[in-house]
């Protein structure tokens, strides 16, 4: 046993002391993630709020966790949700059993599903980490209309399928899948303009890269 | 199938093609196939699949959507074009090469796939056919990746209705006629078309077309749907409810009528989404009919029945545990059965329990009712006729019917006979899958004969024979057939098909075996309800024993006491037992004291008022039912029972065959049963009646369905030797209590000449089955009078006109439709759906069959009608 043998145990920590700290000041400040990091879906709308989805259950087929939950409904001329004969009646995601591969968001037909970068997908209940429709659907932007309301932007939904990348770049149109858009989501949580629920970001990042 | 094995060097060392046969060489494969096959059935035996759309092995080739496409040679040429496999018959020597081999063929099925593509809307996430769509599936196999139409596809307005049930949408279809060809070759409902040319070309109805006409009114549309290869058909109730992915397929048995037709029902989260028709050749082929098919809700209905109740003091039901009901229930029983219950004020006590376990129990259930009534009530009184029922009825179903198995008549033998006839039955109402062998029986040459009143859709569709004859008078008509009709049914294999209504007519059933005896022709009997068949094997009648022995025979209740485990057959009663009708005047009168009741609904009883009378008057009512009713009303213990889905067990169907199911939705599967939220932990009858039995001190050993049933076959080969079939039998006879009292005098009053009533029911008619199926509801056949030109002319009503038929308890209002009945007769549906929910049963008002009834029309009827 040498004499300096008790000083030198503390080798790692002295030359950690000279080092960048690894530890992170959460929740405080948050941690920005990746551009495409996988983080809680969202239900996106068309431009004039009514739902991208079409309740074809395609994500939930895709899932190879069997964490979504899809029931369809039938839209009629009183009450309509999403252009088109079909709509989401029920849509629950099961954040016990998701694993954030975003296999959903490949399948999606109508890219009604995307991925945020909100990644605070914690909580004490069980219950609570099924999130419904309503946790999932993206906030209404200006120029939204919260459904049950007829199609504002076309005859029918071809019109809304068709146009819809176009209209996607007008700067008039609000589209929540947009591809410039800020990467870092706000910290403030946006108005809720009638969507209730938790915090739902405002702008998002599409997770996955492809152009509309 | 002789099928050789891989083509040898030398041909000569291959056996001789068998008698019949003829030897051809698919994809260099040498197989031998019967003259006459279709090449396409023939590949499939080997094991080749070539895609197809518009073939189905129960409709005739067609030949509509080229996807079959094969090369084929013919003595060493090839034929120039490829040529649809599914049309060309197999020949000797053929030479044909599938997709598997062919180059050509596999690109001629690629052109055919990729021209169907053309107009097709590509919807597939919002098509109830996706997931299980053959297009989609066959677009993979044998379709082109890419796609080169760059062009606007054709649309059309969607969805259409076609019917209430059935929703169209053009862009889908194939133009495959699978619809149009069922419609017109198996039911017969020509009532979808292909209508239009070229790119226009398109399915349709005359309301599609013209804009009004009448709707594809059919009581088999549901298996359009089933089999269109794509989503052009889809049902309204089934719509975007799930997808083929998350669906849990169990197979069962239809609980809807006697056929005992396979189904297999779809189940996502405790909720059977869809029920889909079974494939069994020897029953109901592929078909089933859209009551089997689209009423399965009712067991979702907001009334089931989920925990067991008990009349408290204050007169109100209010639940409680199982323990606490069957101890109630056992307690007010054995009071009753053993006349403990209050003294009237001439120191009479009433005594005796009856039981009416009604007409839908499975055999399992029926045979528990049966043996409930005899160990635990000590009674014969049990009777599972929830309808007119007769003594001669019981002679004869206990000397013709009981025992008999698909030997005797079955499905198979209708097609074959070469003639049939039905009495007292309405086939395509009454047992549509019966129809459906009866309308195919016709397309090969059966003569089949109708005795009833008027050319019924029925009659038209199998060949429209009819032996016409005022309602009362089948018996003469029986004795005085015409000769072609008297002739046919002499003919070996010749069949007499007797529904349950020929209770109605005295001695209609006489008249039938005798008949049966003078031509030599079969007899069966094919009552309305599914269970029907079951109880009267299992013995829940008055005058049989489980088995089919009469309760007169001594020995047979001997026998059936040794296998009971019972020390002597004194244990067992010997008294005659009352019917359905003498139960309940016994007890309005107050001679029995209780009631026992399974599924019996108070309206299809031929006297609804004396059935509520009896229930007010007894003591104790003990009801075993799946959902609220008049009966649970008035019951002072209320035991849920469980539904077919949430119980396994077998129907009897009027072959005799044993239908057996497996339980679909397991009732205590945790999450999986529930039934709004409550876990559904109801049981099946055969095992509420053996704990209320212990509650009693008596042992039945029907825990579980399959216990019952071993026991059940046990008990019926003990008895097997004391069934008779002897018609002349007295023991039978002295089964029966006595002659029943003459019906009450029924007063009519004659402010018009009276007419005679011919009635039965319609198949959608609003049963207690029929609940939440609006859709289904829509496509009933609409309730009206029919009488003859004559009788219209002398009652001063015209087609359409309202028209009133009054009885002596009451009237209903209806159009009246012109029809080829006898003069002075008046036919009418025997229950018809309120559109404020309430029934109106001519039992109800006091009418039955083959008396007098009064109808009225003009100004009356009209003012009546629309206040
Ligand atoms: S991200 Fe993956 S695991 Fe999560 S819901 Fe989508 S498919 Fe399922
Ligand atoms: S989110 Fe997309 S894939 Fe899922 S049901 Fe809706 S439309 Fe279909
Ligand atoms: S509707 Fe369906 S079954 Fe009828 S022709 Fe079209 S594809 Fe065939
Ligand atoms: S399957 Fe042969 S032409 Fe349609």
């Amino acid at each position: 046993m040498g004499m300096f043998d008790g000083v030198a145990g503390f080798g790692v920590t002295f030359s950690t002391m000279f080092r960048k700290v690894v530890t992170e000041d959460y929740p405080r400040v948050k941690k920005v993630t990746a551009p495409r990091y996988h983080g809680r879906h969202q239900l996106n709308r068309h431009p004039d709020g009514l739902e991208k989805c079409v309740g074809c259950e395609l994500c939930a087929w895709a899932c190879p966790a069997d964490a979504i939950y899809v029931e369809g409904g039938d839209n009629t001329d009183e009450e309509r949700y999403s252009p088109g004969e079909r709509y989401g009646a029920i849509y629950q995601i099961n954040y016990l059993r998701c694993i954030g591969c975003g296999l959903c968001i490949e399948a999606c037909p109508t890219r009604s599903l995307t991925m945020t970068n909100e990644y605070e997908l914690a909580d004490d209940d069980r219950q609570d980490l099924i999130y419904d429709k309503e946790r999932l659907l993206a906030p209404l932007l200006p120029g939204m209309e919260q459904p049950p309301h007829p199609m504002r932007l076309g005859e029918d939904e071809q019109d809304y399928y068709v146009q819809g990348p176009e209209m996607a770049r007008r700067p008039d149109v609000q589209d929540q899948v947009r591809e410039e858009v800020p990467m870092v989501p706000p910290r403030e949580p946006a108005p809720q303009d009638g969507v209730s629920g938790t915090a739902v970001e405002q702008s998002s990042v599409t997770s996955t890269g492809e152009k509309r | 199938m002789t099928q050789a094995p891989e083509r040898t060097s030398d041909q000569d060392d291959l056996p001789p093609v068998p008698e019949g046969h003829v030897r051809l060489t698919i994809d260099d494969r040498i197989v031998d196939a019967p003259q006459g096959e279709l090449l396409i059935r023939t590949c499939e035996r080997l094991g080749i699949v070539v895609p197809r759309f518009c073939d189905h092995p129960l409709l005739d080739p067609a030949g509509a959507c080229r996807q079959c496409l094969v090369e084929v040679e013919m003595g060493g040429r090839k034929m120039p074009k490829p040529q649809a496999s599914c049309t060309m018959t197999v020949a000797q020597d053929m030479v044909v090469n599938t997709q598997m081999t062919s180059a050509v063929a596999d690109k001629a099925q690629q052109g055919v796939m990729e021209l169907l593509l053309i107009n097709h809307p590509l919807d597939c996430p919002i098509c109830d056919k996706g997931g299980e769509c053959p297009l989609q599936n066959q677009a993979m196999s044998s379709g082109r990746a890419e796609s080169r139409f760059v062009e606007e596809k054709r649309t059309f307005a969607k969805p259409l209705p076609i019917s209430d049930e059935v929703l169209l949408d053009r862009e889908r279809c194939v133009l495959c006629q699978r619809c149009t060809r069922f419609s017109r070759q198996i039911a017969g409902d020509q009532f979808i078309e292909l209508l239009e040319r070229g790119a226009h070309q398109q399915i349709g109805t005359e309301e599609t077309a013209f804009g009004e006409g009448e709707d594809f009114q059919s009581y088999f549309s549901g298996n359009t749907i089933q089999i269109c290869p794509v989503g052009a058909l889809t049902s309204a109730s089934y719509r975007f409810r799930s997808r083929p992915f998350d669906l849990v397929s169990t197979p069962g048995v239809s609980e809807h009528d006697a056929s005992g037709a396979s189904v297999r029902r779809d189940w996502r989260r405790g909720t059977v989404t869809r029920v889909l028709a079974g494939d069994d050749p020897e029953v109901n082929e592929e078909w089933i009919d859209d009551k089997t098919r689209f009423a399965f809700r009712y067991t979702q209905a907001a009334d089931r029945l989920l925990r067991p109740m008990v009349r408290g003091d204050d007169g109100e039901l209010t639940e409680t545990s199982w323990t606490e009901a069957l101890e109630r229930a056992a307690q007010l029983l054995v009071a009753a059965r053993d006349g403990q219950g209050p003294e009237d004020e001439d120191g009479h006590r009433k005594q005796g329990v009856g039981v009416l376990p009604g007409g839908r129990v499975t055999v399992e259930d029926g045979y528990a009712y049966a043996k409930f009534a005899r160990l635990a009530l000590r009674t014969n009184d049990v009777d599972a006729r929830a309808r007119v029922g007769s003594d001669e009825e019981l002679d004869f179903l206990g000397t013709r019917v009981a025992g008999t198995g698909p030997d005797h008549v079955s499905f198979g033998a209708l097609e074959e006979a070469p003639a049939v006839l039905c009495v007292a039955l309405e086939p395509e109402e009454e047992a549509p899958i019966v129809f459906l062998r009866l309308r195919k029986a016709a397309r090969t040459g059966t003569a089949v004969h109708h005795l009833s009143q008027w050319s019924t859709p029925a009659v038209v569709k199998t060949g429209g024979r009819l032996v016409r004859c005022a309602p009362g008078d089948e018996v003469a008509a029986l004795g005085t057939l015409p000769d072609a009709v008297a002739a046919g049914l002499a003919q070996p294999g010749a069949v007499v098909l007797v529904g349950e209504r020929a209770a109605e007519v005295p001695g209609l059933y006489a008249a039938v075996a005798d008949l049966g005896a003078r031509t030599g022709a079969k007899v069966a009997w094919i009552p309305r309800r599914a269970g029907e068949r079951g109880a009267l094997d299992a013995g829940a009648l008055p005058t049989v024993l489980p088995g089919g022995a009469p309760v007169a025979d001594a020995g047979a209740r001997a026998a059936l006491a040794s296998s009971w485990g019972l020390p002597d057959a004194a244990g067992l009663p010997a008294d005659a037992g009352r019917d359905l009708g003498e139960i309940l005047r016994a007890t309005a009168d107050g001679e029995l004291a209780g009631l026992v009741v399974g599924g019996v609904a108070l309206d299809d009883l031929p006297d609804p008022d004396l059935a509520r009378r009896a229930l007010e008057a007894a003591d104790v009512v003990v009801s075993l039912e799946q959902r609220r009713s008049e009966v649970t009303d008035r019951a002072d213990v209320v035991l849920p029972v469980a539904p077919v889905i949430n119980k396994a067990g077998s129907f009897r169907n009027w072959e005799g065959r044993d239908r057996h199911f497996t339980t679909t939705i397991d009732p205590s599967g945790g999450s999986a049963g529930r039934v709004g939220g409550t876990a559904a932990t109801t049981l099946p009858d055969c095992r509420v009646l053996d704990t209320l039995a212990v509650e009693m001190d008596v042992d039945l050993f029907t825990q579980t369905p399959q216990a019952t049933a071993a026991e059940f076959a046990r008990v019926a080969d003990a008895l097997a030797g004391h069934r008779t079939r002897d018609a002349a039998n007295a023991l039978f006879a002295a089964s029966r209590r006595s002659a029943s009292p003459p019906a009450e005098e029924q007063h009519v009053e004659t402010h018009a000449p009276a007419l005679r009533l011919a009635t039965w029911r319609q198949l959608l008619d609003g049963g207690a089955l029929m609940a939440g199926e609006p859709e289904l509801a829509g496509t009933a056949r609409p309730p009206k009078f029919r009488v003859s030109t004559q009788t219209a002319l002398r009652l001063g009503i015209a087609q359409d006109d309202p028209a009133e038929l009054e009885g002596p308890r009451g009237s209903l209002i209806l159009p009246v439709e012109i029809a080829d009945l006898p003069d002075d007769v008046v036919w009418a549906p025997a229950r018809v759906p309120h559109p404020d929910g309430r029934v109106v049963t001519l039992a109800g008002l006091g009418l039955a069959h083959g008396g007098p009834a009064r109808l009225t029309g003009g100004s009356r009827a009209s003012e009546r009608s629309s206040s």
